[in-house]
């Protein structure tokens, strides 16, 4: 037992570990060491005059806060890489401080806070697989599926006539969003919704 | 397999085997080509072709040549040859040996510089004319752009100028720390351990500040008299207030360099130096040392004509004149890693 242990411990003191990234292996999405945060490149220029030192102008998104900022590398400096992973995990329940998604073979839970959540709260719903950034197997960033299937909770009456879809009227969902649906849905319809436009597409079955 | 994933792969397939740019652009390119050696014929320019092969490179230590190796048939001997990053000393071989005013076309390679403004090998336009003083050489690179660009006149303004006019201080008299304080204060994105060279802090005032500024004004610009220090194969001089300077201009356009043009340095020790002090500079960032060209600096000790050149990166150019925003999109098929 306590050797097992150990063996445990050592195993993840291996995880770790960080690689060096250079610079000429910047690209975008490459995840990084900036400052003890972990960073996504979003964009990467090389400036460079004629005959003059290079460097590497670089935009990226520190994935702890979200803030997008800007620095420069000479060309050929490093960083270090950032052990950030990205899993597919089952969002279970939230006690209104963290969110917590369960790995669907192990059956282990992580806590997601409300940061990492924040883009995907409106499109949170139980048994949904969601793919969660992890960063030292901290949860960092929440994505929702392309697609989920949510029931309408609040709307005004449907009208029968209306078959076509033109105009809309707003609905709200099961987990709060608002979006546009076509007169003739009801208040319990389930709908697909796209959660990268949030835009509904057409009335899902059961 | 997802139905994302497959769009990927089938995307992936549909780009690779693609031109980068459109027939379009590449038919425009050509015309554009046509009527740049019309513009030289008509004046007495000849059209020169020199090998991109030599056993010998230019010493810049930010400049790295490709590499490649040349075998004689039935031999396992290897002799290093690097590709040309321009035409420069063999057109200059050519005017030693009383050639007259030649351009030349040719494709370059830059190894490493890859980006949106770059690519490891473009094409450029040089061209050298004996008799013309660096200004009348502005003049003519003026000409090349209202004839066959349809651009308006380019203002011209010095180093010094450009710096008095956007920071306040004069840029060949003042201290290596006012440089330094003025970009840190400028360029945001610099780290606090961030260290460099006097002229490592000027260029970075040039591509953060200067460039992005030249762009917003919509102003286009040659710049002249550059820091003794960046004289590269220019000569250098004295301005009216008596401060070394090289007699070199670079063109900027939409806040892109464009062109690099010198009153051509004739002085084979001073060369010998510089490459010397190059060689020098980038064993102490431990780069490999390059072969100086003899050849070059024997052409030039019978006798180089005083004369002026320039260099064009066509497909910037072609980038601007075309309204594109990559370099990838007017060449055939853009360098892919």
């Amino acid at each position: 037992m306590r050797l097992e242990y150990f063996i445990d411990v050592d195993r993840r003191s291996k995880e770790v570990i960080m690689a060096s990234i250079s610079t000429n292996q910047f690209k975008q999405g490459l995840k990084f060491i900036l400052d003890g945060d972990p960073c996504s490149i979003i964009e990467n220029e090389l400036v460079k005059p004629g005959k003059g030192q290079a460097f590497n102008r670089v935009k990226f998104r520190n994935l702890k806060t979200g803030r997008v900022n800007e620095r420069t590398f000479k060309s050929g400096d490093s960083v270090e890489s950032a052990d950030v992973m990205e899993v597919e995990l089952e969002y279970s329940y939230t006690d209104g401080e963290f969110w917590y998604f369960m790995d669907a073979e192990t059956f282990e839970q992580h806590a997601a806070d409300e940061n990492a959540i924040e883009d995907c709260k409106k499109w949170l719903k139980e048994q949904y697989v969601y793919t969660v950034t992890q960063w030292n197997g901290t949860p960092l960033l929440v994505t929702a599926p392309n697609f989920v299937n949510l029931a309408v909770t609040d709307t005004d009456p449907g009208l029968k006539g209306d078959t076509a879809g033109t105009g809309g009227k707003p609905a709200t969902l099961e987990t709060g969003a608002v979006v546009r649906v076509p007169l003739f849905m009801n208040i319990g319809d389930l709908l697909r919704i796209d959660t990268r436009s949030g835009e509904y597409v057409e009335r899902a079955k059961k | 397999m997802r139905e994302d994933d497959r769009a990927r792969i089938m995307n992936l397939d549909k780009q690779s085997w693609q031109p980068t740019a459109s027939i379009e652009i590449l038919k425009k390119r050509a015309q554009y080509l046509a009527d740049v050696r019309l513009f030289f014929a008509e004046r007495d320019v000849w059209e020169v072709e020199t090998p991109i092969l030599s056993t010998a490179a230019p010493t810049a230590p930010y400049l790295d040549s490709f590499t490649t190796d040349y075998s004689p048939l039935g031999t396992n001997t290897k002799q290093t040859h690097y590709l040309q990053t321009s035409p420069e000393y063999t057109m200059k071989r050519l005017l030693a040996a009383d050639s007259g005013s030649i351009y030349q076309i040719a494709r370059v390679f830059r190894n490493g510089e890859q980006g949106r403004l770059h690519s490891p090998e473009f094409t450029m336009l040089e061209w050298y004319r004996p008799g013309l003083n660096l200004h009348q050489l502005i003049d003519e690179v003026n000409e090349l752009l209202q004839q066959v660009f349809q651009f308006d006149p380019i203002m011209r303004l010095s180093y010094r100028g450009v710096f008095e006019f956007f920071f306040k201080f004069n840029v060949l008299t003042c201290s290596d720390d006012e440089i330094k304080h003025c970009a840190r204060a400028r360029i945001k994105s610099l780290p606090n351990d961030f260290e460099t060279d006097r002229d490592g802090w000027l260029a970075l005032l040039i591509s953060y500040v200067v460039e992005p500024k030249l762009a917003s004004l919509n102003l286009p610009l040659f710049i002249y008299d550059f820091p003794a220090s960046q004289a590269q194969l220019a000569k250098i001089k004295y301005d009216q207030q008596g401060n070394a300077v090289a007699d070199r201009f670079e063109l900027y356009i939409d806040g892109v360099e464009i062109a690099n043009g010198y009153n051509e340095l004739l002085d084979t020790d001073e060369l010998r130096q510089r490459f010397a002090t190059d060689n020098q500079q980038r064993k102490q960032q431990g780069k490999i040392q390059i072969p100086i060209d003899e050849n070059l600096l024997a052409a030039m000790q019978s006798g180089l004509p005083e004369c002026s050149g320039v260099a064009v990166g066509f497909d910037r150019l072609m980038m601007l004149v075309l309204g594109k925003t990559s370099i990838n999109a007017v060449q055939s098929f853009g360098f892919r890693r």
